[in-house]
């Protein structure tokens, strides 16, 4: 492996530190004393600021510079973390990230958005100082702010001799401290050898440094976060500071632990390190960055694997040598263990696109006035990285929906007897093999009537159709269906809901709404928790094998001749009390040889209701490698990939939402004359 | 295209005439292997095949071009296309009566496609190529082979024009 780009690695830790800190801005807004949160902004900030520095990205480092100054001054206790603020910051984050993307190629930022947003911190940092009454009325809880007394510090400073060769410029932290107050430097030069000792990176001085600084002895400490490693950092403060009102005992009773109440005890001599340790979080130190094409390629190659296995598994029972039958069984144990393990590494939890939503939700309420709560549950909800990856799309179309059509205005709220504080709902959680993600908001809800008209006057269905109150919510997944009357920024230009459905479609999950008309709408996502191999039942239909994903069968019962005969005018079976319908593949799929006289009804889980599949034979479970049947075939409904057996055939992995409504609605050609039967009836066209 | 270069073409048969495709986007030749059949395809889509552990669709050519099916026969072949549809690599085969040989032509040989050709659309033959007394039509593979055309035969095969099945098409 060659050795990383430090420019990249630096780009990757950006990356990180931005998603950070959108997630710590947001979560400052549900605290009331939140000390500590803005101590990690301020330290991402400072470290976006110094690496970028160091790897040369200037515009970037000159413009956090100016947002970590403003957040210094929340630190100290000038003014608290406003609202206002946290919008400001939020700007700069993204501010920042646009011009990381230019130093990758991007587009080139706006002309002067830099300087508009450094302009309104300049701005927040003075009229915050200007002001500072109602600043402390309105954080009565957190005590009187800390007035920023000038202290004196003597600091030594022995660098580690190694330090250039990393890339620290002693001579920069220096001009850093000057920066901070009035500092007088004095340099001891013993250690210098003879100059044919020499080594050229090496860094022999050593300092003592005296400041005289308002700023804290934070300030002070963060000015040497990148030097940390192997150096000898003193910091003593001397004497208390000039007016001295850090330490009250309320002041300190209403300061929240954390880093903040060490600005409050100037005496004690804090060694770097441990500031060091408090800001890194522990379980980051037992991750391990990979690539995901590697993860890729790991889980392509436990296909194969899987595949080639099953072949031998299909040889051995047919030589059925005790002696071979015991070790091919014990890989085969091994290989479903290692499959499970490698598919377990690509799982991510839900949380990473769900802060996205929170961000959405927040911009999206302020653009529109209106007030509105995001609560996230089951954020740890796990799934495949290549479905999450796919489904932040229709996650943000589905809130946008939420936030636009479905919550009215505060106003509109409140002459509905409703919290004028809108409520959206988002919660995932697995549902065997499934993860289920539920939208829920408390908002106006959809008016069956409206659609309905609105799918007459657009020609989707006859004006005469009978249809319930959920088939009236699915024509809103009809390709050029809107329901909002006027079209917003937001969402609304007639192209939503059919495009989520079509994503939701090609990662075989389904999409399902329920409303109560002025009690808001419920979305129902419902995704297989890996694209790559699932468990599969293998069944026969005259010469062709297919496979039923494992996940949806709940059992298989037998139909005979005779019954089927006395059955045919309702293709419906009881199963222990409940009537079930059912399609018989071998009519869908016109297939005329080998009618067996028992078959097999494999009776499947569909959204809430149940139906059979029947067939020849079934064959038994299968670990299918699921391979997708590309962009040919991608209309077809009845087919949701392919997989190759044991024995080199292709067999069709069936799609069961797809096959019941194709039946149902008779899209597919030759099925309406195909299958007679109670599916049938409910069909519409 | 650059006039003094010559390009490679592969020969095949489909019923009486004879085609050719840029050897660039063809991986291989394959005897006929089991086909899956998938049930309620267009009838050009004759199913999947497995390629060395891959799963690929293979097209008809003859229900392609509209002519009558044929029982295969011993010469039947298919060819192993990889070709960019949609901005997608895809592997797909297409299934040809026979398959012939390898042939250069160079630019200044190949005429451009008359304008009302035979059975096939203007757009999927990139120009005509003769040879003795032969004329060889050069397919447009991409033409040939695009999804969104594929799409438009299949509603027109299927006739079944559900108010969402032709858009669905197009995207």
């Amino acid at each position: 492996m060659s050795t990383p780009n430090p420019s990249i690695t630096f780009l990757h830790e950006a990356e990180d530190l931005l998603v950070q800190i959108e997630e710590i801005i947001l979560e400052i807004h549900s605290q009331d004393a939140p000390a500590e949160p803005v101590n990690q902004l301020f330290r991402a900030f400072h470290t976006i600021k110094g690496s970028g520095a160091m790897f040369g990205f200037d515009a970037v480092a000159e413009f956090t510079h100016h947002v970590e100054s403003v957040l210094d001054k929340v630190r100290e206790g000038e003014f608290p973390f406003s609202d206002e603020l946290s919008d400001l910051v939020l700007a700069s984050k993204d501010q920042i990230k646009k011009l990381l993307e230019v130093s990758q190629g991007g587009d080139p930022v706006e002309p002067g958005s830099s300087e508009r947003i450094i302009a309104a911190l300049g701005e927040f940092s003075k009229s915050g100082k200007a002001v500072p009454a109602p600043a402390v009325v309105s954080t009565a809880s957190r005590g009187p702010a800390q007035a920023p007394g000038r202290q004196q510090f003597t600091i030594r400073f022995k660098p580690n001799p190694e330090m250039m060769a990393f890339g620290t410029n002693p001579v920069s932290l220096l001009n850093e401290l000057r920066a901070l107050g009035e500092c007088t430097v004095c340099g001891d030069y013993q250690n210098v050898p003879l100059l044919a000792d020499i080594v050229r990176d090496r860094c022999y001085f050593s300092w003592e440094i005296v400041l005289f600084t308002a700023a804290g002895i934070n300030a002070i400490r963060d000015v040497f976060i990148f030097a940390e490693d192997g150096s000898q950092i003193d910091i003593e403060a001397v004497g208390a500071p000039e007016p001295a009102p850090a330490d009250s005992p309320a002041n300190k009773a209403a300061e929240s632990k954390g880093a903040e109440k060490h600005a409050a005890h100037p005496a004690a001599e804090l060694g770097a390190k441990e500031s060091s340790a408090s800001k890194k979080p522990s379980s980051n130190n037992s991750l391990v960055r990979v690539p995901s094409e590697k993860l890729d390629r790991l889980v392509t190659l436990v296909g194969e694997l899987v595949m080639n296995q099953s072949r031998l598994s299909q040889v051995a029972a047919r030589v059925d040598l005790a002696e071979v039958t015991a070790p091919v069984e014990e890989i085969e144990r091994l290989v479903s263990e290692l499959r499970d393990n490698v598919l377990g590494i690509r799982m991510t939890p839900i949380g990473l696109a769900f802060n996205r939503l929170k961000r959405l939700v927040h911009d999206l309420s302020g653009e529109l006035g209106k007030q509105i709560d995001l609560i996230t549950e089951g954020a740890e909800t796990e799934l495949d990285k290549t479905v999450l990856d796919q489904i932040g799309d229709p996650l943000v179309h589905l809130i946008r929906n939420s936030v636009d059509h479905g919550i009215e205005s505060a106003d509109d709220r409140e002459l509905h007897g409703k919290p004028r504080r809108g409520k959206i709902r988002l919660a995932a959680a697995h549902v065997g093999s499934h993860v289920v993600i539920t939208i829920q908001d408390d908002g106006r809800g959809l008016d069956p009537e409206k659609i309905r008209a609105k799918a007459i006057s657009k020609n989707l269905i006859p004006a005469d159709a009978q249809l319930t109150e959920k088939e009236i919510f699915n024509l809103i997944f009809l390709p050029g269906f809107s329901t909002a009357a006027q079209v917003t920024s937001v969402s609304g230009r007639g192209v939503g809901m059919d495009v989520v459905k079509r994503q939701i479609d090609s990662l075989r999950g389904t999409v399902s709404l329920a409303s109560q008309l002025g009690g808001g709408t419920t979305t129902t996502l419902t995704l297989p928790l890996t694209l790559a191999i699932i468990d599969g039942l293998l069944v026969e239909i005259g010469s062709d094998q297919f496979i039923v994903p494992m996940a949806l069968v709940t059992e298989n019962v037998e139909l005979h001749k005779a019954d089927r005969a006395r059955n045919n005018s309702r293709n419906a079976v009881a199963v222990r009390g409940d009537l079930i319908p059912y399609v018989r593949l071998r009519n869908l799929f016109q297939v005329a040889e080998g009618e067996p006289d028992i078959e097999k009804i494999v009776i499947a889980q569909q959204g809430e209701e149940r139906v059979g599949l029947v067939v020849d034979r079934v064959l038994g479970s299968h670990q299918t490698v699921i391979q997708s049947i590309g962009r040919f075939y991608r209309d077809l409904e009845i087919v949701s990939g392919a997989t190759i057996m044991g024995d080199g055939r292709v067999a069709l992995i069936l799609d069961v939402a797809g096959l019941v409504h194709s039946v149902r609605h008779g899209v597919a050609h030759g099925m309406r004359a195909a299958n007679h039967g109670s599916l049938e009836e409910t069909a519409k066209r | 295209m650059n006039s003094l270069v010559a390009t490679q073409y592969i020969t095949f048969k489909v019923g009486d005439e004879l085609f050719a495709i840029d050897v660039i986007s063809v991986r291989e030749v394959l005897e006929l292997s089991l086909i899956t059949r998938i049930p309620d395809a267009p009838a050009h889509l004759r199913g999947m095949v497995n390629v060395r552990g891959e799963a690929i669709p293979v097209v008809d050519l003859r229900a392609k071009f509209g002519l009558p099916v044929i029982p295969d026969s011993v010469h039947t072949r298919i060819v192993v296309l990889e070709i960019e549809v949609g901005g997608q690599q895809s592997v797909l085969g297409g299934i040809a009566d026979s398959v012939h040989e390898v042939i250069e032509f160079d630019a200044d040989m190949i005429s451009p496609p008359p304008r009302f050709a035979s059975r096939l659309k203007g757009d999927l033959i990139k120009g005509v190529a003769r040879r003795a007394e032969e004329l060889i039509i050069i397919l447009n593979t991409a033409a040939v082979f695009s999804g969104d055309d594929m799409d438009q035969m299949a509603v027109a095969v299927s006739q079944t024009g559900s108010p969402s099945g032709a858009e669905a098409g197009q995207q």
